[in-house]
């Protein structure tokens, strides 16, 4: 695995087509952690990823991993410096196989590491080494969300970016998923930007967390603080 | 009988280049989701320039190569400086751009080359083969067509199933906003599938022309059918066009035997709409129609 590195989101603003939905948001990500980004629907949560993989152009801040800005640079380039980012949903390339979405994500590996890499992501993620032949189009909903984290892990990542990984999940595999996201922090020390709508359930694994609302931070505090703040709780995570 | 096995053959040979034609449209709409008119325009250019390099040397294989590489040339120059101008932009645009080259190209040439139909050379002799005293109908040129266009299409399939260029490019065909979040190059992909898609067709024009004779407009009528190939073959589907386009070629070489030559276009648009009635999204696609 590569080093942790450390994301810091400062000043951002962003939107599509001229409307904003950022509105200069600063977030400081230090390697190695979890920081869980909560918030309603339409707080900006997946604008902030799609600004920090490059999908929409911020107009104004910086994006720096490890002190580099990478603010406006290409999806694949943004991909290239070390930021893997799951999306919501249909991640998985459907006509693809199992084996073959892992292998593009391991194209951004050195020739010589990807049989290991590979190896090694079938050892953690057993579910999709028994899969490995079958149609990515096939898998159940949990499954998918294996395939796409273990996907993002296959680049070698040292930020990853995950976008509502229990979206659609029943909870027992919600559970496992959150567990799964847990246990790779805490293995390799990757530094995670986690994304939910489940507050609770983000909150029990993260070390930090921040709550956006209508496109801005209101609150950036450890996660078990934030977890504890009834008002803030009930104000904006409906929990 | 004998008849029979003729037709056959000669449909089977006119078919590979129909399939020649339909699989660099299927490679272009897959990799970009454009279909482009100016495929044959394309294709009768690159030939004219071996024809001029025949002229030059007397060396067929000499121009063949010189084709091949000015198809992959020329594909890869249109997508960069034309079609990469209207990509996301609503499909007609696309298809006005495709239309406008094909018109564009086909004036630059008879601004160039004249407008004469002008005889074309082929590798092999004339000479029709036999089985005993059982005349084929076929020449050698014919089986060099076949042979041409199984190898292009074998080694596209081998490239595009087994090598990571391929992994890559397949990814950009089927989901290019995940495929950029890898890390992979969709610009450069959506480019070399256009230069591919250029060397098929400078293939399927080094094919064609001795027989239809090469002048500006010449690939106009074998772009009409190679489109035909693509859509019976489900306009998604590489094995599908090659498919589609065997069974055309045979389809329309057994109307032209049995019932002259007069109905040969008639029957292949009557296949394009009995296929668009009977089954929209081709023989071979399995997808459900795609929401534009």
């Amino acid at each position: 695995m590569s080093n942790p590195a450390s994301l810091e989101v400062r000043e951002v603003s962003a939107g599509y087509g001229g409307a904003p939905v950022l509105r200069s948001v600063s977030i400081t990500a230090p390697a190695g952690t979890i920081t869980a980004v909560l918030g309603a629907n339409g707080a900006g949560k997946t604008t902030l990823l799609r600004a920090i993989d490059g999908s929409i152009k911020p107009s104004g801040g910086q994006i720096r991993l490890d002190g580099t800005d990478l603010a406006g640079a290409p999806p694949e380039n943004v991909s290239r410096a070390g930021i893997a980012h799951v999306p919501e949903g249909q991640g998985v390339i459907t006509e693809l196989t199992v084996a073959e979405n892992l292998q593009l994500g391991l194209l951004l590996r050195r020739r010589a590491d990807r049989a290991q890499a590979l190896a090694d992501l079938y050892q953690r993620f057993s579910v999709l080494a028994d899969r490995r032949n079958m149609a990515a189009g096939t898998l159940s909903g949990g499954e998918r969300q294996m395939l796409v984290i273990a996907r993002a892990l296959a680049t070698d990542p040292r930020v990853l970016l995950l976008d509502e990984p229990s979206l659609g999940l029943a909870p027992k595999i919600v559970r496992d998923v959150l567990d799964l996201i847990k246990r790779l922090k805490d293995d390799t020390n990757l530094t995670i930007i986690l994304v939910e709508q489940n507050a609770r359930s983000a909150l029990a694994i993260a070390d930090t967390g921040i709550v956006l609302n209508l496109g801005a931070v209101v609150a950036t505090a450890p996660a078990g603080q934030l977890a504890a703040d009834e008002a803030l709780r009930r104000h904006y995570l409906g929990f | 009988m004998v008849e029979f096995l003729e037709f056959t053959l000669t449909g089977l040979s006119a078919g590979m280049i129909y399939a020649a034609i339909a699989l660099s449209l299927v490679l272009i709409w897959r990799g970009t989701r454009v279909l482009n008119y100016s495929q044959g325009a394309m294709a009768m250019l690159t030939s004219f320039i071996a024809l001029e390099v025949v002229y030059a040397t007397g060396n067929y294989w000499l121009a063949f190569a010189i084709a091949m590489v000015s198809g992959l040339g020329l594909g890869a120059v249109v997508e960069r400086i034309v079609v990469r101008q209207v990509t996301g932009r609503p499909p007609l645009n696309a298809v006005i751009v495709t239309i406008g080259l094909l018109i564009g190209i086909e004036g630059l040439a008879g601004l160039f080359f004249g407008g004469n139909n002008r005889s074309f050379p082929e590798p092999y002799s004339p000479n029709g083969l036999s089985i005993g005293k059982v005349a084929l109908g076929i020449t050698r040129n014919d089986i060099f067509i076949g042979v041409a266009v199984l190898a292009a299409a074998g080694l596209l399939a081998v490239v595009f199933q087994y090598t990571s260029i391929g992994l890559r490019l397949r990814a950009t065909a089927f989901n290019s906003p995940v495929a950029r979040l890898l890390g992979v190059r969709v610009g450069r992909m959506l480019t070399l599938g256009w230069a591919l898609a250029g060397l098929l067709g400078a293939l399927a024009g080094m094919l064609v022309s001795p027989s239809t004779l090469l002048s500006p407009n010449s690939m106009d009528a074998i772009f009409v059918l190679g489109f035909t190939a693509a859509v019976i073959g489900g306009l998604e589907s590489p094995v599908g066009a090659v498919v589609g386009g065997l069974i055309l070629g045979v389809v329309l070489s057994y109307a032209g035997g049995y019932l002259g030559s007069e109905v040969v276009n008639l029957f292949g648009l009557a296949a394009l709409l009995l296929v668009l009635m009977l089954r929209p999204t081709g023989l071979f696609s399995s997808a459900p129609a795609r929401r534009v």
